[in-house]
């Protein structure tokens, strides 16, 4: 009885996923095996066209393009947040500092963009400052490259880096570091060697809270970038709107999501590498502690 | 002092405008099992991050084995400290815990593993090597902690109320382990507690302190038998207190008067003239209670009258608490060395004579306001 009961309770949950999750996914599956249709849509036709396209150089380039946008941008934000989640950890004014992080999410993500547009273009505010103290005369290229991409990626989803280290580097006991100094290391051995390794699930929740949104990022290459910053996001907007090749849209979606759920698991299943096998292994260390004591 | 393994010098501390610490000056001799004894806010625990490097006084010096080390980080000084909560790190196990200033010195792995095994020898910990602080007892995680303060071979050991977080029965323990720890390493050893018991039984010297102050230092002894401050004679152990005001002086042998009890005797010194006023402070188990007037020739013997308002009966003793005729509460302590004393046993509301010595009276410094 109590079974059925907890079913009943998770029905609202359950309903939420089936519409919203499994079954949009199964389309994306469905569609990925049928043939394309003349206008757009698909025919009913099963079809391993749209993955044997996938091995098309172009589509093969912007994959590994997209990959490493990806973990630049997400390493940059990690390497900015982790100070930034540090100080308001130790901050006295932690809810003003985190105000302050949350605030930019009260403008629309496409005007935040376009304030970068303002901020970078070539009568933009940087190019005004460059002219006016006349360290250029002619305006600077700074959009439309993948350094422009990577720059506004990371200030799209520092937040999300931010946010999840804070609220680990927040339980983090801090007499840890007095102690690892106190025993000779110096502030940046004590961070390495005892922060770091403390707060490692803050640092893989906010990598993956990174990562897997820039995968697949469409809008901020779309408007920032150029042509050496084109993503599999807009590969598949490009398939889906103008090519109207929908399956090979859909297959490009699987590779998506392949990667990154494949890349969530890794984490998750990745096994505590415990000191104790090194010790087990070391026959002297055995030999220093008596059997019937081990 | 010569020989010193720290010295702090007029060292005050402020944080904001809250003083921490006022004028202290400690000298600390090498191999000496010094302690810091005080209430919470005393100041006690900022002395001992003072010497550890984790603050910075105001004003003042602090040197170590004749060194000045004022603005000198913890990581490069000869002292290591063991915190109240331990700080063991987490994700390390017991070993590796202790092997961690070894590791940061880039140790070769055969030396860390003959040293991290003789330092956890020494708290008999050995078999335990393998497992994380947090399958540890409360006890092991005092002695990891110990034995990780003291594999870099510090010349002293800072301990920041190590046993506090310990129930009664194994701080006992602990206590006495703590002690054969120190005539093994043989450095320096200072101790910070709350706890007189503790303080009293371990330590060479003592430095009692309130309020940013150190108001005494000497040995167990002399701090218990003869406080310098009506402070230091209330916080170490009970004690009766008399507002005296004095009528002669004849050498070391002051005669008062306590308003409504008469005179009374005390042989002390005082730099207080006739007519002034002082505190003068008596143990309660050097108080005599008896139910008849006690006989007081051949020695200077200061008899009061009261009721017992409370008797408190607790094995190894009784304690009464005695009303007298002005309404003073004295405390007394009898010991029940004889299971059958040949006097009839004191009662709650009996009438009582207290007698004591004039020697075991001790003239004390007025508590500051």
């Amino acid at each position: 009885m109590k079974k059925q009961v907890g079913l009943l309770y998770s029905l609202p949950q359950i309903l939420w996923l089936l519409v919203f999750f499994a079954a949009p996914l199964c389309i994306i599956i469905v569609y990925s095996f049928l043939k394309k249709g003349l206008y757009g849509g698909v025919e009913p036709q099963f079809s391993l066209e749209a993955y044997t396209a996938l091995a098309n150089p172009n589509i093969l380039l912007v994959t590994w393009r997209t990959l490493k946008i990806s973990i630049i941008a997400t390493a940059l934000t990690l390497l900015i947040a982790l100070p930034c989640g540090y100080s308001i950890a130790r901050s006295k004014n932690q809810a003003a500092r985190l105000f302050l992080v949350i605030v930019p999410f009260w403008t629309n993500f496409l005007v935040r963009i376009y304030a970068w547009i303002a901020i970078l273009g070539n009568e933009g505010f940087l190019n005004d400052i460059l002219r006016a103290l006349h360290l250029t005369t002619e305006s600077v290229q700074f959009l439309y490259n993948q350094t422009a991409v990577i720059l506004v990626l990371v200030y799209m989803y520092l937040p999300y880096a931010i946010l999840p280290l804070f609220s680990t580097i927040d339980k983090f006991d801090f007499t840890l570091l007095d102690a690892a100094r106190d025993l000779g290391a110096s502030r940046f051995q004590s961070y390495v060697r005892v922060l770091l390794p403390n707060i490692k699930s803050g640092l893989m929740t906010a990598g993956l809270f990174t990562f897997v949104p820039i995968f697949g990022a469409y809008a901020v290459p779309l408007l920032i970038g150029g042509k050496d910053s084109y993503m599999l996001g807009n590969i598949i907007a490009d398939q889906l709107t103008k090519t109207r090749n929908w399956p090979l849209a859909s297959s490009i979606s699987m590779t998506v999501t392949i990667l990154t759920t494949g890349l969530v698991f890794l984490i998750a299943m990745r096994k505590p590498r415990e000191q104790k096998q090194v010790f087990d292994a070391d026959p002297a260390f055995l030999q220093a502690v008596p059997a019937g004591k081990r | 002092m010569k020989g010193a393994d720290v010295d702090i010098l007029g060292v005050s501390k402020f944080f904001g405008s809250f003083q921490a610490l006022n004028n202290i000056n400690l000298s600390i001799s090498k191999g000496e099992f010094f302690s810091l004894l005080g209430p919470s806010g005393c100041g006690k625990t900022t002395v001992l991050r003072l010497i550890g490097g984790f603050e910075d006084p105001d004003s003042g010096s602090i040197a170590i084995e004749g060194k000045n080390v004022v603005g000198l980080p913890p990581d490069k000084r000869h002292c290591n400290t063991v915190f109240q909560s331990y700080a063991l790190f987490p994700h390390l196990n017991v070993f590796e815990n202790v092997a961690f200033p070894l590791r940061i010195r880039k140790v070769p792995q055969q030396l860390v593993r003959e040293k991290v095994i003789h330092y956890l020898a020494l708290v008999q910990l050995e078999t335990h090597a393998l497992k994380k602080p947090s399958q540890l007892s409360g006890g092991q995680r005092q002695r990891v902690a110990i034995a990780r303060a003291l594999i870099n071979e510090p010349s002293i050991l800072l301990l920041d109320e190590p046993l506090s977080a310990l129930d009664a029965k194994l701080r006992q323990h602990m206590l006495m382990e703590l002690d054969a720890i120190h005539d093994k390493v043989g450095i320096t050893f200072v101790y910070v507690t709350h706890d007189q018991q503790e303080a009293l039984s371990v330590s060479d010297r003592i430095a009692v302190m309130n309020m940013g102050e150190v108001l005494q230092i000497g040995t167990p002894r002399q701090i218990y038998e003869n406080p310098a401050t009506e402070f230091v004679a209330r916080f170490i152990g009970e004690t009766n207190v008399f507002n005296l005001k004095i009528i002669s002086i004849d050498g070391t042998r002051i005669y008062g008067e306590t308003e409504g009890l008469g005179p009374l005797s005390v042989e002390d010194e005082t730099e207080a003239n006739p007519g002034e006023r002082v505190l003068a402070t008596i143990r309660p188990e050097k108080i005599r209670i008896s139910t008849d007037i006690p006989n007081t020739n051949g020695g200077h013997i200061n008899i009061l009258h009261g009721y017992v308002a409370e008797p408190i009966y607790s094995g190894f003793q009784t304690k009464y608490v005695v009303q007298l005729d002005t309404g003073m509460m004295v405390t007394v302590y009898r010991q029940h060395a004889n299971w059958s004393e040949g006097i009839p046993d004191i009662e709650w509301k009996d009438e009582v004579y207290l007698s004591f010595s004039a020697a075991d009276m001790v003239i004390v410094e007025m508590h500051k306001q």
